[in-house]
């Protein structure tokens, strides 16, 4: 039986370095609230874990100088929530994040973590993909950036290469009139696991949507940036006819499975009803922006 | 496996302990620190029963490794009343019956007491998403949802 270590450094360096040594057997602890269920169900049984909420970077929440947001990897829901600015620009971030599971679990719980975790229903990512945020990783080579869309890799597994850890996210700056929302369907009103997950990022200018990103979660392997669905949206004034195609672009970048939560028929549908709600509490947002 | 040592603060005082790397902070409370009011009921974050506050924040001490608490200041049900002096949300919860078997019980005020210091007027709408993570299955919680809202109006009256 291998011993667990468990080390919490100051530094991202130091994290880095013990990280890649442990190989396989390192696993990243920032909120816990996914590490500790699946070490208690016995799924995982790491050697070495890396806490590292006492670097800096990683739990702070920065305005950038253009205006963006710069957010660390371990920030947590209900720091982001208490965050006297950060839901007034990003609304829709904020309400997705602020989903993942009880106001305990909202204590720990990580936007970083959740991207990590690599779960196809994970609520803040298809935010996160809406807003463009772009992430930061660290590894043993270096420091590079990279779209949040491109992190998952599928149910579980993400892009990163061994010894890389989440940083954190930068949001961009927000133009005048955008605003972001982010809608799931779930069988209950609280505390459950997104059948259908969908943000919508956009900026109306004279009631014509000149910019617009939708991110789709839990029907496919990975998280979805539809890029055809905002292309209908861009342009136009919002209006049924843009919205049915966006919608329908929703449904057909659909791959879900069949499940307890929801049939592959039934997640098609909601994913172009979830557009048009969404979209809805955006535009909403927006003109008061 | 190496005992690691801990040195933490709870309910204001210092405390310290010894822990496995992979305890967690329920364990070492319910273990060596003695300190039995938090209760294991799924041991999984869903329901609750083990809720604390880490630095002012509320979370299930079953989601978080007990080594994790150096340095931290917590705060558990053992900290609620003062003295003989029980807390005004633990006396209602005695007066309008807002428990039965009590397994919940301590989860449920440490995190109606989070809720009424972060927002001392709650609708009821508010209490009841906060409390969604604190599960009880012998209340009904509706006596526990009124039982909040009475005690955050009688504190609100006590501080003007």
């Amino acid at each position: 039986m291998t011993e667990l270590r468990y080390l919490a450094p100051n530094s991202l360096d130091e994290a880095i370095s013990a990280f890649a040594a442990a190989g396989s057997a390192g696993r990243i602890l920032a909120g816990g609230t996914d590490l500790l269920v699946q070490m208690r169900a016995g799924v995982v049984k790491p050697g070495l874990i890396v806490d590292i909420k006492k670097i800096a970077e990683m739990t702070a929440i920065q305005e950038t100088a253009d205006g963006g947001f710069r957010i660390g990897a371990a920030v947590s829901g209900m720091a982001l929530y208490d965050h006297p600015k950060f839901g007034k620009v990003w609304p829709g971030v904020l309400e997705a994040v602020n989903l993942i599971g009880s106001k305990q679990v909202q204590g720990r719980a990580s936007a970083g973590g959740n991207l990590c975790n690599g779960s196809p229903a994970g609520d803040s990512v298809p935010a996160m993909v809406a807003a463009g945020a772009i992430v930061t990783v660290q590894g043993p080579n270096g420091r590079r950036e990279m779209p949040v869309e491109q992190v998952p890799a599928g149910p579980g597994r993400t892009n990163f290469t061994p010894g890389e850890i989440l940083v954190s996210f930068t949001l961009p700056p927000r133009p005048k009139g955008s605003s972001d929302a982010y809608l799931r369907m779930i069988p209950r009103t609280e505390m459950d696991i997104a059948v259908v997950g969908l943000g919508v990022s956009l900026t109306l200018k004279d009631s014509v949507c000149t910019a617009a990103r939708v991110g789709l979660g839990a029907v496919a392997p990975t998280v979805l940036l539809v890029e055809a669905a905002a292309k209908a949206l861009i342009g136009s004034k919002l209006d049924d006819a843009a919205l049915n195609v966006a919608a329908a672009a929703c449904s057909a970048a659909c791959r879900p499975i069949d499940d307890k939560r929801g049939t592959i028929a039934y997640r098609t549908k909601v994913a172009g009803v979830l557009l048009k709600r969404t979209t809805a509490i955006a535009a909403q947002r927006a003109k008061g922006n | 496996m190496a005992k690691v040592h801990v040195s933490t603060t709870i309910n204001g005082e210092p405390a310290e302990f010894l822990c496995e790397p992979n305890d967690t902070m329920l364990d070492a409370l319910r273990g060596p620190l003695g300190l039995t009011g938090s209760k294991e009921g799924c041991a999984s974050g869903d329901c609750g029963a083990c809720s604390i506050t880490l630095d002012d924040r509320l979370v299930c001490s079953c989601l978080m490794l007990a080594v994790e608490s150096e340095g931290h200041e917590l705060r558990t049900i053992e900290g609620m009343a003062q003295g003989e002096k029980l807390h005004p949300l633990q006396q209602k919860f005695l007066e309008m019956a807002a428990l039965q078997c009590g397994i919940c019980t301590s989860g449920m005020l440490v995190a109606s007491d989070a809720l009424l210091r972060k927002n001392p007027k709650p609708s009821e709408e508010e209490v009841r998403f906060w409390l969604a993570g604190n599960l009880c299955r012998c209340t009904g919680y509706d006596k526990i949802v009124r039982a909040v809202l009475e005690t955050a109006a009688e504190m609100r009256e006590a501080a003007q």
